[in-house]
């Protein structure tokens, strides 16, 4: 086994084959064993709520009750005295089942409901699998959320300590590392502040810099790269980094690619529930990234998850000639055309589209609200469909991302997790008197204006 | 009063047993280490030597549970520290109202049940003997209603966070022990108003003190589980603390109930609890009704270990429903 391949796939068929061919080598390096594992959830069609009231159940058995005495042949065995009506079995996850071996870094990928989450949960025995085991050897410390727990009232330094208990440190290990979680969070002067006066990036700098100094042997980490600005996240990323060269395993939940290739050395696609494929991450990456499927039709529809102010329901890409596509010329506009629905009538939403490079770097972006204001002042409730068109002959020939965003009053920004692909072929793209400009690189192909040299001595003496 | 609660509580549960799936009580069941990595599916003989930690299946619960618990001591200080730090964060008057608030119900106790109908008071100034029972009720009514809602309270760290479920309604009730210490030093205060020595049976007060939490932290497991599934009880908790005020003896001695209905009378086992406080404080003639004391400790030692089931029972799904 080379360190590179070492989390193993265990279908049922090939386990006993795989473990024959790595058993010597395996058998004190593997920490994590997962077996046929399933998780279902009974979901609720009248409450969104997952609690019930004692009331409705005793209504539910009242009426099965009633059903019995008139029925009472009628067969029922399925049916539990006190089951509530409307409900239906899902599974969130289905007959997984993988190996993690020490100092593996693996990503976990897949789309929105695909069941990421709730592996990382069942990994972190915040809720029980259904069928299946997870065997488990170190210390696990679990990230699903940055600042579990703070309490706004608190200092930043008593959140801290709150913190760092809920995430399973000790109080001596807190002390110890106290003041370099401080400087990682960059809020030395305001730690004796509560942390509601914080600012929003200054709560969530704290929040994270605390769980990045967990020193566990195990590490899970959700989907909390996503906070943050930019240089906070490359921090972060890094710090994920150095664990890993330390021989920590880590388990790493994220839609952004780039960072999953940066940092994992093994990728999990889920999608349904079910594993789809494990392997090389760059593969994998560029293969969920880019489905064919979706590249041939330009049509996108959002499956559920969370949401923010707006919910994306479907997004389109359109030609010159209103056809739906994902191809484009490089002379082309692009036509996106965005269906969203709107809860509750709301204030200072905003809906943006951005282009983004496979790296997941913004190239480009647009806001609703730069041009219609008063969406900003009130967004109604409804369905919309909202279309906007990309110029061309500003892309150059290549694939891109288009991912889609929601703001809301409190500055917060929202990336929708999916994001669908474009792709700008070689097609009108060579035209005119700049046909050189591409050879530098660049994801622009908006042509500067080059202006004749003149001859630098003759200034220089003036 | 409690027959009445008890049989909500254990009804509620012979119901909600039927909508959980058949778990079994992982309390009694935690395989030792061995006997769990050597499962049914193990090809390799080598893999028998693999030393897992953590062992996690559908019926088992975890292993370990215990020594869990206590490695999440820290947390448990640190939400105890949190509920205490914000409870008199932000409030203007702070502490003042843990003062106020037994006082003026004594002031009215006394004056109702002392005065009014002339009550007996074992010998002692009516305020102490009022006092010396309002000391384990305030506790127990705050205890129960912080712990019972803990779990609602701190959905967002079930959903994101493991630890042993037990530290959360646990914690809750030792903020009501910071209510108690104040309570106490106004008994102290009153003491020397009245010029009333306690006797030396005043040692033996922890020990009454252990009972009422046990009692408290009883309730308290059973409510916060039930609570999770049915937010029904969110409005059970607070009649249960209005109504018990008044069947249990806090504003009047409770050798005024009858002779034969004492026995019946110490199912409540907050009676045993307030009866032996008194014994401990006032001393002198204050009696101790020892078979239903008896009866008391028995039925709190009860509630106490089927919530801590139930309790155990149930915490695997916390995250799931809450």
């Amino acid at each position: 086994m080379t360190g590179n391949s070492c989390l193993q796939w265990v279908n049922q068929e090939k386990y006993s084959l795989i473990c024959g061919e790595i058993s010597t080598h395996m058998s004190n390096t593997t920490v994590i064993r997962v077996e046929n594992l399933s998780k279902k959830y009974i979901i609720g069609h009248l409450r969104a709520e997952g609690y019930q009231t004692l009331r409705d159940s005793m209504a539910g058995a009242l009426k099965n009750a009633g059903r019995r005495l008139l029925h009472p042949f009628r067969a029922s065995a399925g049916q539990p005295l006190l089951g509530m009506p409307g409900t239906e079995e899902f599974w969130a996850l289905k007959d997984v089942s993988f190996e993690v071996e020490k100092g593996d870094r693996i990503g976990i990928i897949g789309r929105n409901g695909a069941g990421k989450t709730t592996l990382l949960k069942l990994l972190s025995r915040i809720t029980y699998p259904t069928e299946g085991r997870i065997s488990i050897k170190g210390r696990v410390a679990s990230l699903l959320e940055v600042g579990t727990g703070f309490h706004p009232e608190l200092t930043g330094r008593e959140n801290i300590f709150l913190n760092g208990a809920v995430l399973g440190m000790g109080r001596g290990e807190i002390k110890e590392r106290f003041d370099e979680i401080v400087e990682f969070a960059e809020v030395q002067k305001f730690i004796d502040t509560p942390v509601k006066r914080y600012s929003s990036g200054m709560y969530v700098r704290l929040a994270f810099s605390v769980a990045a100094h967990l020193e566990p042997e195990i590490l899970l980490v959700d989907e909390v790269l996503a906070v943050g600005d930019a240089q906070f996240q490359r921090k972060c990323v890094d710090k994920m980094g150095d664990a890993g060269e330390n021989g920590k395993t880590v388990l790493f939940v994220s839609h952004n690619m780039a960072a999953v290739k940066n940092l994992c050395n093994k990728v999990i696609l889920l999608d349904g529930g079910v594993v789809v494929e494990s392997g090389d991450p760059s593969t994998i990456c560029d293969k969920y990234i880019f489905p064919e499927d979706v590249a041939a039709t330009g049509t996108h529809s959002f499956r559920g998850g969370e949401d923010h102010t707006v919910k994306f329901i479907r997004a389109e890409t359109l030609n010159e000639k209103g056809e739906v596509t994902s191809a484009f010329r490089a002379d082309e506009d692009i036509r996106f055309r965005i269906t969203y629905s709107v809860e509750k009538d709301i204030r200072g939403s905003s809906l943006a589209i951005n282009i983004c490079n496979f790296d997941g770097t913004n190239l480009w972006a647009t806001s609703d609200i730069d041009v219609f204001s008063t969406l900003f002042e009130q967004r109604e409730k409804g369905s919309w469909i909202y279309e906007c068109v990309a110029p061309g002959n500003v892309l150059r020939p290549g694939r891109y991302l288009v991912a889609l965003g929601a703001g809301d009053v409190t500055g917060q920004y929202f990336h929708h997790p999916d994001p669908f692909p474009i792709e700008i072929l070689e097609q009108g793209f060579w035209k005119g008197s700049h046909k050189n400009f591409g050879i530098s690189g660049g994801p622009l192909a908006v042509p500067m204006r080059p202006e004749k040299p003149r001859r630098a001595d003759d200034s220089e003496n003036n | 009063m409690y027959v009445v609660s008890y049989w909500i509580i254990a009804n509620s549960h012979a119901l909600a047993t039927h909508l959980v799936f058949d778990f079994d009580y992982a309390l009694c069941q935690s395989l030792t280490l061995d006997e769990a990595v050597v499962g049914k599916r193990n090809p390799e003989p080598g893999k028998m030597n693999e030393q897992f930690d953590i062992i996690i299946e559908p019926d088992k619960g975890m292993t370990q549970y215990w020594k869990d618990l206590w490695r999440y001591r820290g947390l448990f200080y640190f939400l105890a520290w949190r509920d205490i730090l914000v409870r008199y964060k932000q409030t203007v008057i702070g502490i003042a109202w843990s003062v106020v608030r037994p006082l003026l119900t004594m002031i009215v106790f006394t004056v109702i049940f002392g005065k009014l109908a002339k009550f007996p008071s074992e010998g002692v100034p009516y305020p102490i003997l009022v006092f010396a029972a309002m000391l384990p009720w305030q506790m127990f009514s705050n205890a129960l209603s912080e712990s019972s809602d803990s779990l609602i309270a701190n959905a967002n760290m079930l959903t994101k966070v493991y630890f042993p479920r037990l530290v959360m309604p646990t914690s809750a009730v030792v903020v009501s022990l910071v209510d108690f210490l104040i309570s106490f030093s106004i008994l102290c205060v009153l003491m020397v108003w009245f010029k009333f020595l306690p006797g030396i049976r005043i040692l033996t007060l922890p020990f009454f003190l252990l009972l009422a939490l046990m009692t408290a932290l009883g309730c308290g497991f059973w409510l916060s589980a039930l609570n999770v599934r049915y937010r029904d009880f969110r409005y059970i908790v607070p009649f249960i603390v209005q109504f018990g005020l008044y069947i249990s003896p806090v504003g009047f001695s409770s050798t005024i109930v009858p002779g034969k209905w004492r026995f019946i009378y110490s199912v409540n086992p907050m009676v045993g609890v307030i009866d032996g406080f008194r014994w401990a404080i006032l001393g002198g003639e204050s009696r101790l009704y020892v078979p239903g004391f008896l009866l008391s400790i028995a039925v709190s030692l009860a509630i106490f270990w089927s919530g801590l089931l139930y309790f155990r029972k149930m915490e695997t799904t916390f995250a799931d429903v809450v």
